[in-house]
């Protein structure tokens, strides 16, 4: 766009960058990805004076060096796309560490504003900084801002704008001593790359030097390989003589150098009115770190964050789903009407998409609630907090202090969900621990998988239920840290690494609408990138579940039980006032108009919604009507409603067996059939596998295919605990069955929506693949050792599981304590090599 | 009681994971390199910058330091690479 003017955010993290981008561009913003990589890139709109500006969020940096992921990003940017105008974020309590990334800026040649951001917290702390002087030092503009209370927001509107039609000054804001020869013979073998890139070659220069491997890509990129080669040689060559000669690491010298002149501009620029003791923060954390009440206060926040968003946000999808339901009711209005046995492809799908969608937007509520109160742990500063306390544990097992929340919204106790959790993982700054917390997360209890527990332990474990439920739950976290622990050791191996030095932000009190605004964003990055994907693959699991059909012999056999159905219902009909009703051509709408009906009761809520119903149905078709409900005193009409009821249990049952032989005749069903020969040494025959199969879709179907498969006769009217119970029983299954599905299960791969969220969260589809390959084979192997051993050697279900479970936690001692004494040993090493070092 | 001097100098040469709380000290060397020795640097540990441990996390590790205005946190492992001198 002409005349449009793009700024670039820069800031270090905790300066409330964020705050102050918020308080720019409104609630005009939109978030995408960085090409290549998973960090977000935030940007908004604003128009001042009738200029169009785009601002652009970079991720929170120290500095522009290329050690980590975001600094790169963050770089990259700055480096091509040269953004009009740079605002650097400053958080005026910590001026001397925040300016040392403006001084960078500077250097790289950018039209710099300096946000003096979060001016109130400066002020509490008795800081008084000159501004005026301090722009005149810095030659660029200073302002004071608070970012949160939308304090200098239009100040600096103004700036930007000045700013961006102000040519860009030659500065050169640090002066490198005895380095500024060697800085200046090679920014001048640097020329061509400065013009290319339109970076000022003493930047280029300054970053060859440091080693800089971006910066040396970038010469590479500009110049002929044999010319870079020389150039970059002899820069290696003159940063080698300047280290011997000055015994000084050439990057050490030149951040010692900047620090020197920041030194110099903030002396006298901030003046320390007397140091008012203790801050708020550091008397908050003698309390909320204490030693021993620091575990304490951690129990009670994930307590609470457990119950607002899990327990209360579930209840509150009980007055949700109607909704959704009544929406579902809609949509199957408008699609066309269903058969007799058969309903058109349209609709069968048109439902299983509403249906897997519908699944999905159930849990919207708890996930509002999840994301503004991680928004509010993470903007007061006790996320930080929760991974100080938590880190010891954790790093043992290769995660990180801040994967103790993605593990807890897993579910801990009695279930969670895979989705927020693997969603939270962003925030962990060690991107090996990261991928590692991505992959524990789905062993953890999610709260699908409890009926199906509830099922098997109905059925096989009466007298031990409660203790297999405090094995299943607890065994869970035991599973998540082993599996992390191996695989940090083996495919995580090559994956960056950060070090676990951060600051520990000072508490601020959250904004409403900061965490509105958080809350409301995920959740729709949840509802776009889940949503779409899972209606992909419902899609295509829809395919394999109906075809390829059924037989043309069977369809025969059916049709005609439907045929004879329909005769008889005829026959009694044949002679009443309401013969006509049941002629030919009626027969389907009559059946859709009964069942229609009868939805439309359950959905309508209350007397009056049920009166407008019974309004409706009559209005539309009086005969039909008179059948559905018969009038007072109808004769016919009454045996007229038995015929169509019996007519109407004839048919679900015709449909119930059909979708049954269609399950074991589709593509899934012959898959697990073929998968009988390796899933029997855990036990499990074809039913199982179709069931486990297609709990991918969603957790919560496997016991709803369970119930279809385990169907018997309609009028024999057993729970599906008794029926599955008899069934395996009768062939042969023992609590030891019950033992390998629940373990299987517990290791199972995660649903649809939380490998799209992996996919999302890495990046990759490779490593999707690897969140649902690995968690199966693993599954498959634990439960086939279990079960096989089990067999082999009779041991009962509740022993089998005891042994599992024990063996398992002995794993994760041993582990736990072998990394402990490793790490002791590297430290002694380290700190031996320091003191025998100089 | 006598000791030799290259005694005096290995219990004079300690690293930030040898700190006691509340113990002022400064910071003499970093030994550390690449990214941990970047994010040192980036966060205000530097030589000559006077820091103070705070307190360990209730297990022990990470610590927590007073580096000028800010609160630091970091394991032990890193802390062993930073060499300190009484203040």
């Amino acid at each position: 766009m002409a005349g449009s003017i793009q700024v670039a955010l820069a800031g270090q993290q905790n300066a409330g960058k964020s705050t102050l981008f918020n308080a720019l561009t409104g609630a005009r913003q939109h978030v995408a990805n960085y090409p290549g990589v998973t960090v977000d890139k935030k940007y908004g709109h604003y128009s001042f004076n009738g200029t169009a500006v785009v601002a652009v969020d970079l991720p929170g940096t120290y500095s522009l060096t290329s050690f980590s992921l975001e600094e790169r990003v963050a770089r990259d940017f700055l480096v091509r796309e040269r953004p009009d105008v740079a605002v650097n974020v400053v958080d005026a309590a910590n001026l001397r560490r925040s300016l040392h990334l403006t001084l960078q800026l500077l250097e790289m040649g950018l039209k710099t504003v300096v946000a003096l951001n979060m001016m109130d917290v400066a002020k509490g702390r008795g800081l008084d900084i000159d501004i005026a002087t301090l722009s005149a030092r810095l030659s660029v503009p200073v302002i004071a801002t608070v970012g949160s209370r939308g304090v200098g927001r239009e100040e600096l509107k103004q700036l930007i704008h000045d700013r961006s039609r102000r040519p860009q000054q030659a500065l050169k804001p640090v002066n490198y001593g005895e380095l500024e020869p060697i800085v200046a013979d090679v920014a001048l073998s640097l020329g061509e790359v400065a013009l290319a890139t339109s970076l000022p070659s003493r930047w280029l220069a300054l970053k060859i030097l440091e080693g800089d491997q971006q910066a040396e890509l970038l010469v590479r990129e500009h110049m002929s390989a044999d010319k870079a080669q020389t150039v970059l040689e002899a820069a290696r060559e003159m940063a080698a003589t300047f280290e011997a000669a000055n015994e000084c690491d050439v990057c050490d010298h030149i951040i010692t150098a900047r620090d020197a002149q920041i030194r110099a501009i903030v002396d006298g620029c901030v003046k320390a009115s007397a140091t008012k003791g203790e801050t708020l923060t550091s008397r908050v954390d003698r309390v909320l770190l204490n030693r021993l009440a620091a575990p304490f206060f951690l129990v009670l926040t994930v307590y609470l964050i457990y119950q607002v968003s899990i327990v209360w946000g579930y209840e509150l999808t009980n007055y949700t789903w109607p909704y959704l339901a009544k929406t579902r009711e809609l949509i199957a209005g408008l699609l066309p009407n269903a058969g007799f046995l058969e309903d058109p492809y349209t609709r069968s799908m048109g439902l299983w998409l509403v249906d897997s969608a519908n699944t999905l937007l159930n849990y919207v509520p708890i996930f509002l609630i999840l994301f503004a109160l991680i928004a509010i742990l993470e903007d007061s500063g006790y996320m930080a907090r929760i991974a100080f306390i938590l880190d010891k544990i954790l790093h043992r097992f290769g995660l990180h202090g801040q994967s103790t929340l993605p593990l807890i919204l897993g579910g801990v106790f009695a279930g969670g969900c895979a989705v927020p959790g693997i969603m939270a993982t962003k925030g962990i700054p060690d991107n090996r621990a990261r991928m590692a917390t991505i992959f524990a997360v789905p062993f953890m209890n999610c709260l699908a998988k409890v009926p199906l527990y509830t099922l098997l332990l109905g059925i096989f474990f009466v007298e031990d239920k409660s203790l297999m439920m405090f094995y299943i739950s607890t065994m869970t976290i035991i599973f998540a840290l082993l599996v992390s622990k191996l695989l940090t050791k083996t495919v995580l191996r090559g994956q960056e690494t950060s070090p676990f030095v951060m600051e520990m932000p000072t508490y601020h009190l959250p904004t409403v609408s900061g965490v509105l605004r958080r809350s409301f964003e995920r959740t729709w990055i949840y509802i776009k990138k889940v949503g779409t994907i899972v209606i992909a693959v419902a899609v295509v699991v829809f395919t394999l579940l109906q075809f390829p059909g059924l037989p043309e012999e069977r369809m025969a056999y059916y049709e005609s039980q439907a045929i004879t159905a329909v005769e008889k219902f005829q026959k009694a009909m044949n002679g009443t006032s309401y013969a006509a009703v049941a002629e030919d051509e009626n027969i389907v709408p009559l059946v859709n108009f009964y069942s229609n009906y009868k939805r439309a009761k359950l959905n309508a809520g209350g007397a009056a919604g049920s009166k407008r119903v019974a309004e409706t149905f009559q209005a539309e078709n009086p005969a039909f009507y008179a059948l559905v409900k018969p009038p007072r005193g109808d004769k016919d009409a009454k045996k007229g409603r038995r015929a169509l009821r019996s007519l109407i249990r004839t048919r679900m049952t015709l449909r119930r067996d059909m979708k049954e032989e269609r399950i074991t005749n589709s593509f899934l069903g012959v898959v697990g059939r073929s998968m009988e020969p390796v899933t029997q040494f855990a036990g499990f025959d074809w039913k199982i596998n179709v069931a486990l199969l297609s709990s991918f879709a969603a957790r919560e179907s496997s016991v709803a295919t369970l119930g279809v498969l385990f169907q018997q006769d309609d009028d024999q009217n057993s729970s599906l605990e008794d029926r599955m119970g008899s069934e395996t029983r009768s062939g042969g299954a023992t609590a030891l069955l019950a033992v390998s599905m629940i373990l299987f299960f517990a290791l199972y791969p995660p649903c649809l929506a939380t490998t799209v969220m992996v996919k999302v969260q890495t990046g990759s589809y490779m490593w999707m693949l690897f969140s649902i390959l690995f968690p199966t084979v693993l599954g498959l192997t634990v439960s086939s050792l279990v079960y096989s051993i089990g067999v082999a050697t009779g041991v009962s279900g509740i022993q089998m599981m005891t042994i599992v479970y024990f063996s398992a936690l002995a794993l994760l001692i041993i582990v736990g304590l072998m990394s402990d004494r490793r790490s002791a040993l590297r430290l002694r090493r380290m700190t031996t090599e320091v003191s025998g070092g100089s | 009681m006598i000791m030799r001097n290259s005694e005096v100098i290995s219990i004079s040469l300690r690293s930030l994971n040898d700190v006691s709380p509340g113990t002022p000290v400064s910071i003499r060397k970093l030994h550390a390199t690449g990214a941990v020795r970047q994010r040192l640097l980036d966060l205000g540990l530097m030589p000559n910058v006077p820091v103070t441990v705070v307190r360990a996390a209730p297990l022990n590790d990470p610590i927590e330091l007073r580096v000028d205005a800010s609160a630091i946190t970091l394991r032990r492992q890193e802390a062993a690479t930073v060499e300190v001198d009484e203040a």
